[in-house]
């Protein structure tokens, strides 16, 4: 197909008696489905789902593929979704019959191998971020925080402190956090940013009370800085009667180097296809275990896998102070099943350098890129960094221009316009898995498109070029909404 | 050691510590006060070469019985279908398992492409207008059905089903009380499906919403119209949660008055992986649209009048409400709506109506050959490819004995309801013979006549 064309919707290419199935004759003797069914609950018109062969299909997909950008395809460096490489052999060792086709009800004696590996994934994970008990059950982050604040709110009625229900978040936090403390029932009180990109520390003792249930914490925060005065903060909330809820998104700056445990956080979510190498599979599934120290315990989510003494493993589902269930089943196993091979993979020394390069490729990046850009927090940073694109705005050159023009060099773009409280911000995580030349010619590439911003601004106004559609009209997508195909009259 | 995922040389790091004017990677993490650094090492296992990885996963997934090695006829919400060969091979494409949400729909019109057509697949099926993209399962997706009810209609009080999965109706209950919404349960009448009197009993005008399943947990069906009329008439929503296949079949519940319709596209592709991950979809009319929770993909022009697809509606979601929201969804399961996508394809208008006739088939033949057993089937209702029998011993015993001839026996009933102990669930989808249901109908007469 030539790039230019539109392509076709897989309904468009769809023929009557086209097939792309093959399954066996019935072999039961065949009843007439009215005397099973009611007449009015039998299917009266049959859905419209396209009608291909099975080349077609597999062209289909193909071709929708080479219209995507993968972390296989080139770099993608987002930030604070760790676009990692995605191992192949993760993906190999899911597909495991004894992982992919087993069935969640099962009789424990029958998957004994999936709950050892269940168990083995809680305690590494606790290990990893100094937590006495994990939960493996929320499906992916936002889920993890919520079910984390709910066991806060949890922990509070437990002791007659039900009035405590203020989630304090920096205003450099990720909007899932005072989302997920909405739906769990709390209200948000933001505190600002000091000059340093850090937490107030006195904004944060002003905002500390008796109504505080917790405080919620990137560490590092979503400008990639560490929050260096995190054990005084800690002391701040603790002494107030709060719980320190740890947005474990930006882990992957600190395996084995420090762990949310120990500098005092209670709760701590991970996302599992960001650190440890789930892949995102175009939005999801993600994996969002959540750990937590023993005063929470009780309030984990029902069930968690727990060893016998002779040494076999069942489901514990009489926890009387549970929150509750918080997803079906048994989490997003087959990611979990991933997230266990990596780390069996890089074991603790391999864990650490992960973190290590992780750390050196961002600040080798920063340090190349502030002589072009803005970089508005001159210290050292952790795994990501921010950039603002207030040179470039001068010159009316825009920062999403800037990513557009990027995606004609073959890459993604960095998170852009996040966090909130940087002008024009990009925020760029190379992760670990990048060679030194792949960061190379991203920076060559930024640093070109600086030099365009002054002397050919219009070629970056106008990018994407190569792209196979140009800028889409966002506006008239959200005012006149098209969701699904509808057959021409 | 070296690691296959970490390219940095030693030169490299050299030279890229050269650029930063620092002698040791060290000198990085200056920042983090010493009280709170790690010390030693992460007492975790260390690392496996990739033949010994593999020896080792092996070993574990060797160690659990599953639908290679025995006949399942367990489903309760998770089923064993047929998946074409097709599927796996798109999903392992790079482009698409290593890709994020589409931010950039310029380099994102694959996924975006996929996920519209998904989304147009939700809706014929369900019979709705509008549908998102994805949510993280059939339970969580429920739930936040029930929110939205509860969010749109500023009522507080949803009434659900007994028939209602177990799981599903625990995820709620959380939910709810997270948003301070009243749950209220409808029993079920002596045919396994919800029970209409004690609904009208229960509803009143400050019900959100009545959510039922269809087919239910037991298999049976309800009828949707019936309970459409007692919803609506007193200013309820109606949320329906179907098993997608069985609708290849079941008049499809937005031509019956649904609402929102929500359930897990786990039977078309997705495997049954212990329980997840599988994918919770949402489908619901255009006067809600705007309250759905997720992210949607609509249609839209280039610069150039070209067609092409971005993320919409996106003032509904977390990112841009922040503690506004009413939903916390960000990721989603859009890789397993993929798979759902292309199995759809694969079958098609067709191939959905076969199959899902076929389950219908296999499932009342199984039903007969028990009885023929001599074996009780509890309920009189239709239903699609699960039915109870009620057995003269506890399941987990029947169960115990059932493996010990290759079978993966069905759920037991009691573990949720009290009064149906001893009563086993039993799943029959289109890749059952006759011969296995067979062997399922003496294997079930001689345990239990022991």
């Amino acid at each position: 197909m030539h790039k230019n064309q539109e392509k076709a919707l897989i309904f468009e290419m769809s023929k009557p008696g086209r097939v792309g199935y093959n399954l066996p004759e019935l072999d039961v003797p065949e009843v007439e489905v009215a005397s099973l069914l009611p007449k009015h609950l039998i299917r009266e018109t049959p859905a419209e789902l396209p009608e291909v062969s099975e080349l077609q299909l597999v062209r289909h997909y193909t071709e929708l593929s080479r219209r995507n950008h993968g972390v296989d395809n080139g770099f993608y460096p987002l930030g604070s979704c760790t676009m990692k490489y995605n191992p192949k052999i993760n993906e190999d060792i899911a597909r495991y019959p004894g992982f992919a086709q087993t069935h969640p009800y099962q009789p424990e004696e029958t998957v004994q191998g999936a709950l050892e590996l269940l168990y083995n994934l809680q305690e590494e994970l606790a290990e990893i971020t100094g937590m006495d008990k994990v939960t493996l059950q929320p499906a992916a982050g936002a889920a993890g925080e919520w079910t984390g604040l709910m066991m806060i709110r949890a922990y509070h009625e437990s002791r007659g402190e039900g009035h405590r229900t203020k989630v304090i978040v920096p205003n450099s936090a990720h909007g899932t956090n005072p989302a997920s403390a909405a739906v769990a029932g709390l209200d948000t009180v933001t505190i600002p940013s000091n000059e340093r990109g850090l937490v107030d520390i006195q904004a944060l003792r002003d905002a500390v009370g008796s109504d505080t249930a917790a405080l919620m914490l990137t560490n590092p925060n979503t400008l990639g800085l560490f929050e260096e005065d995190i054990v005084e903060m800690a002391q701040i909330v603790h002494e107030a009667g709060g719980l320190l809820y740890y947005d474990g998104a930006n882990a992957n700056a600190i395996l084995g180097i420090a762990r949310p445990g120990d500098m005092g956080f209670d709760v701590v979510h991970l996302n599992l296809h960001k650190t440890f190498t789930g892949p995102h599979g175009g939005g999801g599934p993600g994996a969002g275990p959540v750990g937590v120290k023993k005063v929470l315990e009780p309030f984990l989510p029902t069930p968690i896998v727990e060893k016998k003494e002779d040494g076999t493993f069942y489901w514990d589902s009489n926890r009387p102070q549970s929150i509750g269930r918080v997803k079906g089943y048994n989490g997003n196993f087959g990611i979990l099943v991933r997230a266990y091979s990596y780390i069996r993979t890089m074991g603790p020394e391999g864990l650490l350098q992960v973190s290590q390069n992780a750390v050196l490729n961002a600040n080798y990046m920063m340090r190349r890129l502030a002589t072009a850009y803005h970089l508005p927090f001159d210290q050292v940073c952790k795994h990501e960094f921010v950039l603002s694109g207030v040179i470039q705005k001068k010159l009316g050159v825009r920062t999403l221009d800037i990513a557009k023009r990027l995606l004609d060099f073959g890459y993604h773009p960095p998170t852009i316009y996040f966090p909130l409280i940087v002008d024009e911000c990009l925020m760029i995580e190379p992760t670990e898995t990048e060679t030194k030349e792949t960061l190379d010619e991203f920076i060559d590439a930024m640093l070109q498109i600086a030099r365009e911003c002054e002397e050919t601004p219009e070629l970056v106004q106008e990018a994407p070029h190569t792209t196979v559609v140009k800028r889409l009209d966002e506006a008239t997508a959200a005012r006149k909404p098209i969701l699904r195909y509808q057959p021409q009259a | 050691m070296k690691y296959r995922y970490l390219p940095q040389t030693d030169q490299d790091k050299r030279e890229m510590l050269e650029t930063l004017g620092i002698s040791s990677i060290e000198e990085l993490f200056s920042d983090i006060p010493e009280e709170v650094r790690f010390k030693g090492a992460l007492q975790i296992p260390e690392a496996l070469s990739e033949p010994e990885l593999v020896k080792y996963f092996t070993g574990l997934s060797n160690k659990n019985v599953n639908f290679s090695t025995h006949v399942n006829f367990l489903g309760a919400g998770v089923y064993q279908h047929y998946t074409p060969s097709t599927v796996n091979h798109m999903l392992l494409r790079g482009e698409f398992f290593t890709a994020y949400t589409p931010y950039q729909p310029e380099i994102s019109q694959g996924e975006l492409q996929a996920i519209f057509e998904f989304q147009t697949m939700v809706c014929e099926l369900t019979g709705m207008e509008v549908a998102n993209s994805s949510m993280y399962d059939g339970a969580t997706s429920l739930a936040e059905a029930a929110m939205m009810a509860a969010g749109h209609t500023g009522k507080k009080r949803v009434i659900v089903s007994r028939a209602v999965h177990p799981e599903a109706r625990g995820v709620l209950k959380t939910y709810a009380y997270g948003q301070n919404v009243e749950l209220v349960e409808v029993g079920i009448n002596s045919d396994g499906v919800t029970d209409p009197q004690a609904l009208e009993a229960l509803i009143n005008d400050s019900t959100a919403a009545v959510i039922v399943q269809y087919p239910n947990f037991f298999g049976n069906v309800e009828d949707l119209s019936a309970i459409e009329s007692i919803a609506h008439g007193n200013g309820a929503l109606l949320i329906t949660s179907s098993n997608p296949l069985a609708l290849g079949v079941l008049e499809a519940p937005g031509k019956l008055g649904a609402d929102i319709v929500v359930g897990d596209m786990q039977p078309f592709g997705i495997p049954a992986s212990f329980g997840g991950p599988h994918c919770g979809y949402f489908a619901t009319t255009t006067k809600l649209m705007r309250k759905m929770p997720g992210r949607i993909v609509g249609q839209t022009k280039d610069e150039n009048g070209k067609r092409g697809f971005v993320l919409t509606l996106q003032a509904r979601e977390q990112h841009i409400r922040r503690e506004k929201a009413t939903s916390n969804i960000c990721s989603n399961q859009a890789l397993l709506a993929l798979a759902a996508s292309i199995t759809m394809t694969a079958l098609g208008k067709q191939g959905v109506q076969e199959m899902a006739m076929m389950n219908l088939q296999k499932a009342h033949y199984a039903k007969q050959a028990l009885q023929a057993k001599g074996l009780e089937v509890v309920f009189a209702s239709p239903f699609f490819n699960e039915f109870a029998v009620k057995l003269s011993k506890p399941v987990a015993e029947v169960n115990k004995n059932l493996l010990a001839a290759g079978i993966i026996g069905g759920y037991d009933l009691g573990l949720d309801y009290p009064e149906f102990a001893d009563h086993m669930l039993l799943a029959v989808t289109e890749l059952r013979t006759k011969e296995e249901i067979d062997q399922l109908a003496q294997e079930l007469e001689a345990i239990t006549r022991a």
